[in-house]
């Protein structure tokens, strides 16, 4: 037992009760204070995490519950960057909300909290209740526009199907329980494998999809999708933002404890399943983007598309492909992070959410420019930018295994599909900014200075993984390590 | 900072540099470009001087190698590695000429100069890098990157109704035969066993032990169809005239002459020297769809009525030549599509040029518009004579030099296709090309143009220089086959060594790859 690992999650739960409480004491005019001491909060916190652990070792503690690995410290990393970004961004936005500014970082801090459990989580329950943790407070997050319609369309929508996802986790929970008689990802792995689970390996099976179900509904992935154009349109910016990122890699890592800690001997029998659903992800991201005129539900389908390619890198099962999947995500932390970012300020300005909304924006503002124009030809996957290598390292993942089996390469064929059509819409948003007509307004966006520092991180953070991929991939070797998976 | 990663890191930085100027300085924007366009140019040429064609090992000079990304537990191993032997040594320096010239017809660009500017760097940067990575990850890497600015810059700065369907038509053409191309690169760093992107280290790998003969029929058509859809192999060409018809004067100048060549150069490098055997089979394919190149897209020429989409289609014919070359396997016909690629690379550049300057000064290129312009233009008018006769193959140009030899070289290996081809490249080409030169030059003076004025002087000193290139090459083939052959002859001895009844000897070889020369600077 040793409770001193959870240190980093106590001090971002700490972190949301202070906000929360020094509310009471701060006038509203000064409320953004708050979220910039939050900002200030996490970034302690990102850089103690790099004092006190190292992550060489495997560390557990609440009887095993909870792990604290070389892949959970990446997640928490990732986690704490990312919700520092997003606070910065949410802090610019709060001038927004009528009332509830500092709950609306309380609520950011409670979630990244559950995110960073969920990224130690060692056991059915710690993975049940972080993701319920981080669900709950995005229902509030999702519908915190309250006046607006389709906020509140966002957030009921979010719930009636989050409630249902979590309905599906919680009984594949049970189901894998009462097929092996533990929570625990270690022991399950034993049992599986000393094969004690016998007859009832048809249940455990059962649990195991259900359970997929969930982390799917967290991933967007196909067919579990339905929710992201609506949810990621109707919600605040922030919330959008920590949605695309957060929200997303907090089902990336649980999947990836899953079936590389807690089922590695049953993972294989997934593949085909993984395959199907990688492909259909991709495909239906980029085709239904093709015609989205507004900015965050086009993301909100690119979201999808991403998550068809991180479904590449589990559906090979390996550790080239894990690795590529931590890779990928690092790129598309930057970079989406860095697309919301400018459409929060451009939103502020224009007044609307459409795409036609960013015309002149070359003039209007050439750093916002800039850093959309960077963030779309990362995510569209075009080198210099973090998406290239990202998409590089999936894509190579998928032809080595299409030695073992051919029909990797149909899906290779399927993802370089998926990467033609995204051109496409990704240009139309170059399009928009540089070369679109019938401008009226060209006044100067005045960009102020947290934002261009997040802006700053982001251009930095899509650069480097681009052109100097080396450390940060054998971070991400690193990290993978803890996991059971073949060479 | 050495020599060649010099050539194209100095526009790469110069990008940035612009990218750091404010958009009122246009002047300084182009003062730095044209710095760094003549600067990279400069040394090029320098690279071309110290060049000698003495062996060395591997056969690459002027080699830089470090590492870059190399993760033991993935097996992944990315270097840096440049270097330059006979046939890429050719392209670099035709690259940085050429963008020396596009640097100089960017007059033309009114708007957005800030970023016309910085794209025309990173485009010219990317292919100078492209063609001098050893390295298939960089190759590949260079690659994109010149070719995303072109999509951009077609779509902001370019010309006439259909710009639009022209850029969406190029940017999915261009990206499927890109991605067609890495899925076979990576394909060949997995089968080749030797776990590297190292052109040079796969050929060592490969030599030792070739491909299983399944994954070369596997992997060899994803590069030529892939590299094939860069070049605009027909069928797969319908992008290519209409996109160079709407590119910015530079833009066209640029892929046209250099970044296309990147597919044929790709092919010769690593699609047939490492897979022999796949190559055999696809070949005769190739021989023949050369055929679609020279004579479907010569007759498409010769039905234009726009100036632009006469060159895009001719330009398109051309590409069928290095083909023939590159599938006939023969020392003569390969080493004649380097030149041929060279040679070509300067034409389309030229042609180009010449068409923009036209545009600026008139407002069209409709040729049936256009008439009797040689008296008021004779420079512009007389430059794109001697463009047109070269594209016909007229000797005393490079162009005449690389296609004698290309239909010399794949005489043996395809009866049939180079009598058709020659016919279509005499023939076809010369009627589109002199009518062309008809239509807009002789004829009845038109009113509306009497006020035009010729090119002033500083407008003539890229077309000066591409001319000067094309006859320079013309009359002394030498310089350059001189530097190719023995390139091509390591190339050939590893597509060869299943063949081996259609590799002649070596003395056989270097006589024909003589007389050729000799016929070609025989004048007529």
């Amino acid at each position: 037992m040793n409770a001193s690992l959870i240190v980093l999650e106590l001090a971002v739960g700490l972190l949301g009760l202070v906000v929360l409480v020094q509310d009471w004491f701060t006038p509203a005019k000064d409320r953004r204070t708050l979220g910039y001491g939050a900002v200030l909060g996490v970034a302690v916190v990102l850089l103690y995490s790099f004092f006190a652990f190292d992550g060489t070792e495997t560390l557990y503690a609440f009887g095993n519950a909870y792990v604290l690995d070389g892949l959970a410290l990446w997640f928490k990393r990732f986690f704490l960057l990312a919700a520092l970004l997003v606070l910065i961004m949410a802090t610019e936005f709060s001038d927004r909300f009528e009332s509830g500014q500092s709950e609306f970082f309380a609520l950011t801090l409670f979630a990244l909290a559950g995110m960073m459990f969920a990224a130690s989580a060692n056991d059915f329950i710690l993975l049940f209740v972080s993701l319920e943790l981080i669900t709950v407070t995005f229902y509030v997050l999702v519908s915190f526009l309250r006046r607006r319609v389709e906020s509140l369309e966002a957030g009921v929508k979010y719930l009636i199907l989050g409630a249902l996802s979590s309905g599906f986790l919680v009984y594949g929970i049970a189901l894998i329980f009462g097929a092996s008689g533990t929570m625990n990802f270690n022991e399950l792995a034993e049992r599986v494998a000393g094969n004690t689970t016998g007859a009832s390996s048809k249940l455990l099976f059962t649990g195991i999809l259900l359970v997929l179900v969930g982390l799917g509904f967290k991933m967007a992935a196909v067919p579990f999708q339905i929710w992201a154009p609506d949810v990621y349109q109707g919600s605040p910016t922030p919330t959008t933002a920590f949605l695309a990122v957060g929200s997303k890699a907090a089902g990336v890592v649980l999947l990836m404890r899953l079936l590389g800690t807690a089922i590695p001997d049953l993972a294989f029998h997934l593949e085909k399943l993984l395959m199907a659903m990688a492909a259909a992800t991709i495909l239906y991201g980029s085709l239904c983007a093709i015609p989205q005129r507004n900015l965050k539900r086009l993301l909100g389908y690119s979201s999808i598309a991403s998550a068809g390619y991180l479904l590449l890198g589990f559906a090979v099962m390996n550790r080239a492909g894990s690795s590529a999947i931590l890779y990928y995500l690092a790129g598309y932390l930057f970079t989406v992070l860095a697309a919301f970012t400018v459409i929060a300020v451009v939103v502020e300005k224009a007044g609307a959410e459409d795409i036609s909304a960013l015309a002149g924006l070359a003039q209007r503002s050439p750093l916002l420019a800039t850093s959309l124009t960077l963030a779309m030809v990362s995510l569209a996957g075009i080198p210099p930018l973090a998406g290239f290598f990202g998409k590089f390292l999936l894509l190579k993942a998928v032809i080595a295994e299409g030695v073992r089996w051919h029909a990797y390469y149909w899906l290779f064929a399927v993802a370089v599909v998926g990467v033609l059509i995204s051109l496409y819409y990704y240009f139309n948003v170059v399009r928009a900014i540089y070369w679109s007509k019938g401008t009226t307004d060209l006044t100067p966006i005045p960009v102020s200075l947290p934002t261009k520092f997040a802006l700053g991180v982001c251009i930095a953070g899509m650069l480097w993984l681009g052109l100097n991929p080396d450390g940060a991939l054998e971070m991400a070797v690193e990290a993978v390590k803890s996991l059971k998976l073949v060479a | 900072m050495s020599l060649l990663s010099s050539i194209f890191l100095l526009p790469l930085v110069a990008a940035l540099v612009v990218l750091c100027i404010p958009r009122n300085y246009k002047f300084v924007i182009r003062l730095v470009t044209l710095g760094a366009t003549l600067a990279s140019m400069l040394l090029a040429l320098a690279l071309f001087a110290k060049y000698n064609a003495a062996p060395v090992e591997n056969g690459f000079k002027f080699v830089e190698k470090h590492a870059w990304v190399n993760v033991s537990a993935l097996k992944l191993d990315i270097g840096w590695h440049l270097g330059v032997d006979g046939i890429n040594l050719g392209l670099i320096v035709m690259g940085a000429i050429v963008a020396f010239a596009a640097a100089c017809v960017s007059r033309e660009i009114t708007r957005l100069e800030k970023e016309y500017y910085t794209l025309l760097l990173v485009m010219t940067g990317g292919i100078l890098g492209a063609f001098a990575s050893l390295n298939l990850f960089f190759f590949y890497f260079f690659h994109e990157l010149a070719l995303v600015p072109t999509f951009i810059m077609i779509g902001v700065w370019g010309h006439g109704e259909n710009r639009n369907y022209a850029t969406f038509k190029i940017t999915i053409y261009l990206s499927l035969g890109a991605l067609i191309a890495l899925a076979g690169l990576i394909a060949l760093y997995i089968q080749s066993g030797a776990n590297t992107f190292d052109i040079v280290e796969l050929t060592k790998a490969v030599k030792a032990r070739p491909l299983p003969l399944a994954a070369q029929s596997l992997i060899f058509p994803l590069l030529l169809f892939g590299f094939g859809i860069l070049v605009s192999l027909w069928p797969f060409h319908t992008w290519a005239p209409l996109g160079y018809g709407a590119a910015p004067t530079a833009t066209a100048m640029l892929h046209a002459g250099v970044l296309k060549k990147f597919g044929l150069y790709g092919l010769l490098r690593v699609g047939i020297p490492l897979m022999p055997d796949g190559a055999t089979a696809w070949l005769e394919i190739l021989a023949f769809l050369c055929l679609g190149n020279i004579v479907y897209c010569g007759l498409v020429a010769m039905r234009q009525k726009d100036l632009n989409l006469l060159i895009g289609n001719s330009s398109v014919a051309h590409m069928g030549f290095i083909f023939l070359g590159i599938a006939s396997l023969s020392i003569v016909g390969v080493t004649g599509a380097v030149v041929v690629m060279v040679a070509h690379g300067f034409l389309a550049a030229l042609t180009f040029g010449l068409s923009g300057a036209l545009r600026e000064k008139t407002g069209t290129l409709e040729m049936e518009k256009l008439g009797g312009l040689l008296r008021q233009i004779p420079f512009l008018g007389a430059a794109l004579v001697m463009a047109m006769l070269a594209g016909c193959g007229l000797p005393g140009f490079a162009n005449f030099v690389g296609e004698a030899m290309v239909l010399f070289g794949s005489w043996r290996a395809f009866p049939l296709v180079t009598t058709l081809a020659t016919w279509g490249a005499l023939i076809i080409g010369a009627v589109y090309m002199l009518r062309a030169v008809r239509n807009i030059l002789h004829g009845p003076e038109k009113s509306e143009w009497a006020a035009l004025k010729d090119a002033s002087a500083w407008a003539k000193v890229p077309f000066v220089l591409l001319l000067a290139a094309l006859l320079l090459l013309g009359v002394w083939p030498r310089l350059l086959t001189d530097k190719i052959q023995p390139s091509v002859a390591a190339i050939l001895t590893m597509a060869n060594t299943k063949t081996a009844d259609k590799a002649a000897r070596p003395g056989d070889v270097k006589k024909a790859a003589d007389e050729a020369k000799q016929r070609a600077v025989q004048p007529r």
